[in-house]
């Protein structure tokens, strides 16, 4: 065994990031390390980098116990890791990049020469036909990915971790690191893959391990293992469990089907964020958005809403072209959006509940038309009615309201401006149980009065209780739609996992 | 009403304390004369050298109240006072001189508000260029000397009196008067606030905060070219190596004295122009109470200092404590259940 990890634990205030986990490594594979939000795979490899000083627990690295205490002494012990964000320099050449810390010295001097000569050396089998002397940054991050690679496996040599390497990668690219990873793997070391494209772990990994709430829940032989369930040990569910769950739902398909399309969005997409999809929105549906963390949930929110502005792509209504490039052409096309950041992209903490409420209306009619005093205070007392939003008065911070209270605020702001199509990325995060229905109760009430809602949500059955119809996506696509007797949380979960029997194809809307 | 007093009630307070303080040492402090139709005195003298600080504090509590911070303003002084004797100087008339010193303002704001809201250049960084590079323009403006003319009516601006009150006074209790209307009767206030506090929300919400930043530097731009008109008009010519010179630092700390948060948010001008009025208080305070002139700077750093303490958020603490404290020591004993306040 390369490396081993036996029952290593790290608390953090108020949460335990990992208990008693185990890990081992071999020389000469690839290991995925698996694992939602929050599971514990960063907090394990900082325990391993030496960025975190584990609590308890033991590191064995070729028969030796181990216990780093910064990322260099790591590197010294064996252990190198390259991250999504390329830590190099990129205003250095690939050379100095290299060879940085131990550049070849001549009298006192660096050796220009010896340093393009170990460079070039360093990135022999590489594949790669790079000019060593220019600029980091003139090329592509893929190329400065497998840089990072040739300089930790220079530097350390027998463990090396990738955490999320493909992220910003394309299809192309990936092959060409995946060919540098395979070629590392048969020379002998001993590699850690991180990431969410569970495509990309069963390309290229030997062996992969669950992690869940700091856990370590399965080592498996990725041959010996199929995708559901993989996705099973991801999302801890047993499937017989949510089967009851998905029986209920199922009438009122075609009511669904009947009613009057009042947006249609026509391969909406962005190069390296969400392949282009479709998506046709009815009048008063709720459409649920599910997926993995990373298969594009939130960016296709995002691009629906202009937060980015899609690269293709275009939407129409009855009456012909929709503006929705910016959040402002949005806005003016009738649309409202509920980011899942509340408190970084949501609410105006130290403005109040009152100003937070017609902020967005107040932006809409711009500066020069001041909502009358009495108006604001009127809008603001019937949401804090009609939400039951607990504030001591419409005066008070939201900051110092509760979260699902903060909530209720960010929805009553879009609730003023009476979008015809709302966007809600988990609405139902981080808040309290009693909110949590009221905001779910209140996802019917605005559909019951003609509104459109596209929710988000990584809890299935939530998605299940509120969704007319649900839109599964996987590896930043949208892969298969589920409607009627299909919306139940087993049928999500068998999508995500591309179910053998149902090729997954690109979404081609719902006709 | 009541709670925009509230708001502004420390530095009334603040500054009451500190003109008792001078009047102790100077009796003559509060007193005023009309001599030759035009008031005079100590108050009179604060009101009006306090004008260009007070102005600058204008613009730059709305730029701070975006979370940023315009260190230009010194500088923009000495180039709008420039252009402005510049066109004097070559014939231009007051009129036109005086649109050539406001315009050049604005473009200098422009200048910054595009730097921090279109490219993205932290506040403090795009303003130092301008800070430190436009001075240059200024001299070369100047063609590097003193730029001195003769027009009564531009110097009137700066030493004029209208109805026995000095001219600078109006310009800058005007320009505060018309800034904290136009935020406040309009919706500018709240979406400059929110942007503020939270630029990707406010973004999300559907402000347009690009060009709202852009505004509040090209605000700060124009305050500057008042001030930097009044400056010129006053000694009847420009110079540009020390007009308006460290002015920037007085405007963030008039800013800073009248409550307003370096973090961005809510914001108060009223505030921001009384801090001014505090400043030169204490600056003309030590001057006529006769200390040796090399004390002035220490003495004002410690007035100063004991300014930011006692309206300190952590200070507001122990006043309600010793509040309390009092109350309970004039009512030996409190009934049950009464309230605290």
């Amino acid at each position: 065994m390369l490396l081993s990890i036996r029952s290593l634990s790290k608390a953090f205030p108020g949460t335990k990031a990992l208990d008693a986990v185990d890990f081992d490594l071999e020389a000469g594979e690839v290991h995925a390390l698996l694992g939602e939000n929050g599971a514990g795979k960063s907090t394990l490899i900082k325990c391993l980098t030496g960025a975190y000083r584990r609590d308890a627990g033991e590191i064995w690295l070729d028969g030796a116990q181990i216990s780093p205490e910064s990322t260099s002494q790591a590197q010294d012990l064996g252990i190198g890791t390259v991250y999504q964000e390329v830590n190099l320099l990129p205003n250095l050449t690939v050379a100095q990049n290299l060879t940085f810390g131990r550049e070849p010295r001549r009298f006192g001097m660096i050796d220009g020469r010896a340093q393009t000569r170990m460079a070039e050396e360093m990135l022999r089998g590489y594949g790669l036909e790079i000019d060593v002397s220019r600029d980091l940054g003139f090329y592509s991050v893929a190329v400065q990915q497998v840089v990072a690679i040739a300089r930790a496996v220079a530097l350390s040599g027998k463990v090396l971790i990738l955490d999320e390497p493909t992220a910003s990668l394309d299809a192309a690219e990936v092959r060409m690191l995946f060919d540098v990873v395979r070629g590392l793997r048969d020379k002998g070391l001993g590699i850690v893959f991180v990431s969410h494209f569970l495509d990309q772990v069963f390309e290229i990994c030997d062996r992969l391990t669950v992690l869940r709430n700091g856990r370590k829940i399965t080592t498996e032989r990725v041959a010996e293992l199929n995708r559901l369930q993989l996705i099973e040990h991801m999302l801890g569910r047993e499937l017989e469990d949510v089967t009851e769950h998905g029986a209920a739902k199922g009438s009122g398909d075609d009511q669904a089907q009947s009613r009057a399309e009042i947006l249609h969005f026509e391969k909406i997409g962005r190069p390296g964020l969400v392949e282009p999809f479709d998506l046709s929105v009815r009048e008063g549906e709720v459409i649920g958005l599910a997926g993995l963390l990373g298969s594009g949930r939130t960016e296709s929110a995002e691009l629906l809403f202009g937060v980015r502005s899609p690269a293709t792509g275009s939407a129409r209504d009855a009456e012909g072209a929709v503006a929705h490039g910016t959040p402002r052409e949005a806005i003016r096309s009738g649309f409202g959006f509920a980011p899942e950041d509340r408190k970084t992209d949501g609410i105006i903490a130290d403005l109040s509940v009152r100003e937070n409420i017609i902020l967005a209306l107040q932006a809409r009619r711009g500066w020069t038309r001041p909502i009358p005093r009495a108006e604001q205070n009127r809008l603001a007392q019937k949401y804090i009615d009609r939400l039951d939003i607990r504030t001591s008065d419409a005066e008070k911070a939201i900051g110092d309201l509760s979260g699902g209270n903060q909530q209720k605020v960010v929805l009553a702001r879009w609730l003023a401006m009476n979008p015809r199509f709302l966007i809600l990325d988990e609405p139902t995060r981080g808040i309290d149980v009693g909110a949590h229905a009221e905001i779910l109760r209140l996802i019917r009430e605005l559909t019951e009065a003609g509104m459109s809602v596209l929710v988000i949500s990584s809890e299935f059955d939530e998605l299940v209780a509120a969704s007319d119809r649900i839109i599964v996506l996987r590896d930043r696509r949208h892969v298969r739609e589920l409607t009627g007797s299909e919306v139940a949380a087993d049928e999500i979960v068998r999508a995500i996992a591309g179910r053998p029997a149902e090729p997954a194809t690109t979404m081609e809307a719902t006709r | 009403m009541k709670r925009a007093l509230r708001r502004v009630l420390p530095q009334i307070v603040t500054l009451a304390i500190l003109m008792a303080l001078t009047s102790v040492f100077f009796p003559q402090f509060l007193a005023v004369d009309y001599q030759g139709g035009r008031l005079s005195g100590p108050v009179v003298d604060v009101l009006k050298r306090g004008a260009p600080v007070a102005l600058l504090a204008v613009g730059m509590t709305l730029v701070i109240a975006t979370r940023g911070i315009d260190l230009s303003v010194g500088t923009v002084m000495a180039i709008t006072g420039a252009a402005g004797a510049w066109a004097i100087a070559s014939g231009w008339g007051v009129g036109p001189a005086l649109l050539l010193a406001l315009a050049t303002g604005l473009v200098c704001g422009l200048w910054n508000g595009c730097l921090v809201a279109i490219i993205g250049i932290q506040p403090i960084v795009a303003t130092l260029i301008l800070m430190t590079s436009g001075r240059g323009i200024a001299q070369l403006i100047t063609e590097g000397r003193i730029l001195t003319f003769n027009d009564p009516a531009f110097s009137w601006l700066g030493s004029g009196s209208l109805a026995a009150v000095p001219v600078p006074i109006f310009i800058w209790v005007l320009t505060a008067i018309a800034f904290a209307a136009l935020m406040r009767r309009t919706a500018l206030g709240l979406l400059v606030e929110a942007i503020g506090i939270n630029r990707s929300a406010s973004a999300l919400a559907g402000i347009n905060a690009k060009v709202l930043l852009i505004a509040v530097y090209m605000a700060s731009g124009l305050c500057a070219a008042l001030a930097g008109i009044i400056a010129t008009a006053d000694i009847r010519g420009a110079d540009a190596n020390n007009a308006g010179l460290w002015l920037e630092l007085d405007a963030i700390l008039a800013v800073v004295i009248g409550g307003n948060s370096l973090l961005g948010g809510r914001f108060s001008i009223a505030a921001s122009v009384l801090g001014a009025m505090i400043i030169q208080t204490i600056d003309t305070g030590i001057l006529l109470s006769g200390f040796p002139s090399e004390y002035n700077l220490v003495i004002k750093a410690g007035l100063v200092l004991t300014v930011l303490v006692v309206q300190s958020p952590n200070m507001a603490r122990h006043w309600f404590l010793l509040r309390r404290r009092a109350q309970r020591l004039r009512e030996p004993a409190p009934v049950e259940g009464s309230a605290p306040r």
